[in-house]
C-alpha cells in the first residue's frame, strides 16, 4: 500500500511538473505578427552539444567584415578569441585594426592607441545617438547576447539573416527605409539585408553562401552569448551523475533504516 | 549514531560536555532533530521542509558570493553580472544557481503550502505556525522581486516600474509613496541601490522567521497525512535516523533535478528580454513578471472595472494583496474540525480545483488580457479566464471554506496512527479507489 501511495505521489509530482511546463512554455508568445523560426540542427543543441570551432572562426570573420560596422560586441574581449582557437599573434592582429581612447597620460592628455588583446571589442559608434544618426534613427543592438535575448534564440537569428524578401507581399505597407522580413516582430526591420552571396571570402575555401555565412555567424554569436556552455555541460554531467549515485545510495540507506518499521 | 540514543546527549564527553553545560546547543539539537517525535506515517510531501531549508541556505551562500562581484549602479549593474558570467571563476555557476535557485525555492514553497492546505496543517494548534509560513512567503516574494531588479535588464527595469507604480493607486498619498519608494521621480539609481540593500537584508529576516516557524512546529508537533494527533510513543518515530534518512534521500533527488536545470537549461525559467540592458526609453512588447508571480499578476489585471468608488486600478491592487492576505486567515476561514482532506470527501475535490485554478491564473498572467485563448474562438479572451479564475479563488476561500465546515459530512477518523498503518492503510486505500488519495 505504501508503495502504491509513493507511486501515486510520484505521478502527482510528474504531472504537476508537466502541467507547469506546458503553462510556462506557452506563456512566452507575445503579441505581434511574425513567422516562427524553423528549428535547425545546431552542433551545440542537446545535452552533449559542442561548439563547432571552425564554423565559429568563420563567423568571427563575417562579423568583423560585415556586421562590426554597425553592431558592437561589448561583452567580449579580443583575448577571449583564444577560446575558439586563435593564437596570440592572430588576436593581436585583429585588435590592432581598432582604436581606443586611453589616458590621461603624464601630460594629462587623452590619447588614441591601438586596441590590445585585453580590450573589449571596440564598438562602431561612440554612443547611441551616433548609432541612430547613421542608421536612419534605428539602433543596431549589441550582439554579444543576441541569441540569448530573443525568443527563438539561435534559430531566430538564423531565420532572420536568411529570411529577407526582396519585396513585401501585396497589401503590406512598408515604412520609409524599412525592409520586409517575415521573422521580425512586425515584419519590418530597419536593417537592410546585410549578407549576400560572397560577401566574404573564406580562407578555408568554404563557399560563402548566405545560408553558410548565417550559419557560421550564429555559431559565433552563440559562443559570444554563452562562452561557458561546454564547461557547464561537462561539469553538469559529473555533478548530475554524482547526484544520481548519491540519491541511489541514500535511498538504500533509507530502506535499511526503515526496514524494521514496515 | 545508533537509533536508540535517548539520553546520550547529557553524557557527551570532554569539550562537547563542557560547552553543552554552558550553552546547551548540543542537547538542543539532540532534542529537536534527534529525538523529536515525528508521526511515523509522513509521506514524501513532508520532505519539503528540509528542501526549503536547503534552498534558503543555498540562496544566502550564492548571494553573498555574487555580492562580492556585483555593482549596484545603473551604469554598471548589467555589465557586472555579465562579468560574473564570463570572467569570475565559476561565476556562471554561482549566478545560475542563484537565479534557478529562486525558481526552485518557489516551486518548493508552493508545494509546501498546498501540502498544508490538503492536510489541514494550519488548524488548531498550528495557526501561528501557518502565519509564520505565510509571512515567509511574503518576504520571499519581496526578496525575489528586488533580486530580479538587480541584473538591470529590460524586464528588471520595467517590472520594477510597473510593480512600484501599483502603489500610486492608493488614494491621496499614493504618488508620494511611489516617489518615496523610488528615492526619486523614476526607477533610477537610488532605487537600484536600495533594492540591493534590501535584497541583501531580507533573506536574513526570512532566516529569523524560519526559526520562529520551526519553534512553533516543535511546540505543537508535526501534523501528518491522517491529520490526527499521535496517541503516544507507538505512533511516532525519533526524527533521527528515520526522517533524517528520508529527508536526505528526498533532498538529494530534488537537488539532482535542480542541478539538471542549472547545468543543462539554465535559462528555461528566464525571460530572454532580461539579457537586454535596461532602457527607460524602450518599453518591451510585453512586460511579464517571473513565473512565480504570474497568478497574482493575473488577479491584479482581472479587476478591470470600477467597484463603486474604487477604481479598477486600486481594485486590482486590493485584490492582488488580498489574495495573499487571505492566506493568513485560512485557519479561521476553514471551520471544519477534521484536518486531512482524506476524510473530507467534498473538500478534497475543491482542493484540486483550487490548485488547477491557481495554475490557470498563472497561465492567464503570462498573456496579454486582450489576446484570444484559442485561435478561432472569438469570444474567449484571457481576461475572461482571468475573471473566472479570480472569482473562483476568492469564492473558494471566502465562501466555500466556511460553508464546507458546516455542510460537509466527513468520514470517520481512524482511532490512531498505528491502527491505520497496521490495517494496511484502510482509510487511504478506500479513498484511493474513490478517486485519488494524495
Ligand atoms: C548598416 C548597418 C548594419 C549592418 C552592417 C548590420 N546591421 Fe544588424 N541591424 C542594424 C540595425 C539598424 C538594426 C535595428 C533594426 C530594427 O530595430 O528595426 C539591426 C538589427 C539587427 C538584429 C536584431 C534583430 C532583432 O530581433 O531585434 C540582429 C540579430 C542583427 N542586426 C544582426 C546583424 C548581423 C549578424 C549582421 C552582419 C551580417 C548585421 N546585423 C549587419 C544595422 C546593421
Ligand atoms: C530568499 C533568498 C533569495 C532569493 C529568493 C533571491 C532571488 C534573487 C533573484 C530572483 C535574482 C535575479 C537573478 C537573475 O535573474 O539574474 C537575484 C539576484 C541577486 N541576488 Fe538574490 N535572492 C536571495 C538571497 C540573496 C542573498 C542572501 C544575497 C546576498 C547576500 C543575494 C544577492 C544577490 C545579488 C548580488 C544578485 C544580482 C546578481 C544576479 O542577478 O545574478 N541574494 N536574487
Amino acid at each position: 500500500m505504501k508503495k502504491i501511495n509513493g507511486l501515486l505521489n510520484f505521478l502527482a509530482i510528474v504531472s504537476i511538473t508537466f502541467i507547469m511546463t506546458v503553462v510556462l512554455s506557452d506563456s512566452a508568445n507575445s503579441a505581434g505578427k511574425y513567422k516562427h523560426p524553423e528549428s535547425q540542427e545546431w552542433g551545440f543543441n542537446g545535452l552533449f552539444g559542442k561548439f563547432d570551432k571552425s564554423s565559429i572562426r568563420r563567423g568571427l570573420q563575417v562579423y568583423l567584415e560585415v556586421c562590426s560596422s554597425c553592431h558592437g560586441l561589448d561583452q567580449v574581449a579580443y583575448r577571449n578569441l583564444k577560446d575558439i582557437g586563435l593564437n596570440i599573434e592572430e588576436i593581436k592582429e585583429i585588435a590592432e585594426q581598432f582604436e581606443v581612447m586611453d589616458g590621461p597620460d603624464n601630460e594629462g592628455e587623452m590619447f588614441a592607441r591601438e586596441a590590445r588583446p585585453s580590450d573589449k571589442f571596440v564598438a562602431p559608434f561612440a554612443n547611441e545617438k551616433a548609432a541612430r544618426v547613421s542608421n536612419n534613427g534605428a539602433m543596431p543592438p549589441d550582439l554579444s547576447l543576441i541569441t540569448k535575448s530573443r525568443h527563438g534564440g539561435a534559430d531566430y537569428i538564423y531565420a532572420l539573416l536568411t529570411g529577407y524578401k526582396d519585396e513585401a507581399p501585396d497589401g503590406v505597407e512598408m515604412g520609409e527605409g524599412m525592409n520586409f522580413n517575415p521573422y521580425f516582430v512586425g515584419q519590418q526591420i530597419a536593417m537592410s539585408q546585410p549578407l549576400y552571396e560572397d560577401s566574404v571570402e573564406y580562407p578555408d575555401g568554404t563557399k560563402a553562401t548566405v545560408s553558410q555565412m548565417s550559419w557560421d555567424l550564429v555559431n559565433f554569436l552563440h559562443w559570444t552569448a554563452e562562452p561557458e556552455m561546454e564547461q557547464r555541460r561537462s561539469l553538469g554531467w559529473k555533478v548530475v551523475l554524482f547526484l544520481l549515485v548519491l540519491t541511489g545510495l541514500l535511498y538504500a540507506v533509507k530502506r535499511q533504516v526503515w526496514s524494521k518499521e514496515h | 549514531m545508533s537509533a536508540n540514543k535517548s539520553n546520550k546527549s547529557s553524557t557527551g564527553r570532554g569539550l562537547v560536555n563542557w560547552i553543552d553545560s554552558r550553552l546547551p546547543v548540543f542537547s538542543y539539537m539532540q532534542k529537536e532533530y534527534g529525538e523529536y517525535p515525528a508521526p511515523k506515517n509522513f509521506n514524501y510531501w513532508w520532505n519539503f521542509g528540509a528542501i526549503l531549508t536547503f534552498m534558503l541556505v543555498l540562496m544566502i551562500f550564492t548571494g553573498i558570493f555574487l555580492s562580492m562581484q556585483y555593482t549596484p549602479h545603473v551604469d554598471f549593474a548589467f555589465d557586472s553580472v555579465e562579468r560574473i558570467m564570463r570572467d569570475v571563476n565559476y561565476g556562471w555557476l554561482l549566478r545560475y544557481l542563484h537565479a534557478n535557485g529562486a525558481t526552485f525555492f518557489f516551486i518548493a514553497v508552493y508545494i509546501h503550502i498546498f501540502r498544508g492546505l490538503y492536510y489541514g496543517s494550519y488548524k488548531n494548534p498550528r495557526e501561528l505556525l501557518w502565519i509564520f509560513g505565510v509571512l515567509i512567503l511574503v518576504l520571499m516574494m519581496a526578496t525575489a522581486f528586488m533580486g530580479y531588479v538587480l541584473p538591470w535588464g529590460q524586464m528588471s527595469f520595467w517590472g520594477a516600474t510597473v510593480i512600484t507604480n501599483l502603489f500610486s493607486a492608493i488614494p491621496l498619498v499614493g504618488d508620494s509613496i511611489v516617489t518615496w519608494l523610488w528615492g526619486g521621480f523614476a526607477v533610477e539609481n537610488p532605487t537600484l541601490n536600495r533594492f540591493f540593500s534590501l535584497h541583501f537584508l531580507l533573506p536574513f529576516v526570512i532566516l529569523g522567521v524560519v526559526v520562529l516557524h520551526v519553534i512553533t512546529l516543535h511546540v505543537s508537533g508535526s501534523n501528518n497525512p491522517l491529520g490526527i494527533d499521535p496517541k503516544g510513543p507507538q505512533d511516532t518515530l525519533p526524527f533521527h535516523p528515520y526522517y533524517t534518512a528520508k529527508d536526505s534521500f528526498g533532498l538529494a533527488l530534488w537537488v539532482t533535478i535542480f542541478a539538471a536545470f542549472v547545468f543543462f537549461a539554465p535559462n528555461f525559467f528566464g525571460e530572454p528580454e532580461n539579457y537586454i540592458k535596461a532602457d527607460p526609453l524602450q518599453t518591451p512588447a510585453q512586460i511579464v513578471p517571473e513565473w512565480y508571480f504570474l497568478p497574482y499578476f493575473a488577479i491584479l489585471r482581472s479587476i478591470d472595472f470600477d467597484i463603486w468608488f474604487i477604481d479598477a486600478k486600486l481594485g486590482g491592487v486590493i485584490a492582488m494583496f488580498g489574495s495573499i492576505i487571505l492566506l493568513f486567515l485560512v485557519p479561521w476561514l476553514d471551520r471544519s474540525k477534521v484536518r486531512s482532506a482524506r476524510f473530507r470527501p467534498i473538500y478534497k475535490w475543491f482542493f484540486w480545483i483550487l490548485l488547477l485554478d491557481c495554475l490557470l491564473l498563472g497561465f492567464v498572467g503570462g498573456h496579454p488580457p486582450s489576446d484570444h485563448v484559442f485561435k478561432g474562438i472569438e469570444w474567449l479572451l484571457f481576461i475572461d479566464l482571468g475573471h473566472i479564475g479570480t472569482a473562483w479563488y476568492f469564492f473558494h476561500f471566502l465562501i466555500l471554506l466556511p460553508l464546507l465546515g458546516t455542510v460537509e459530512k466527513t468520514k470517520p477518523l481512524p482511532t490512531s496512527i498505528t491502527e491505520s498503518v497496521l490495517n494496511g492503510d484502510t482509510s487511504s486505500s478506500a479513498s484511493a479507489k474513490s478517486g485519488g488519495s494524495m
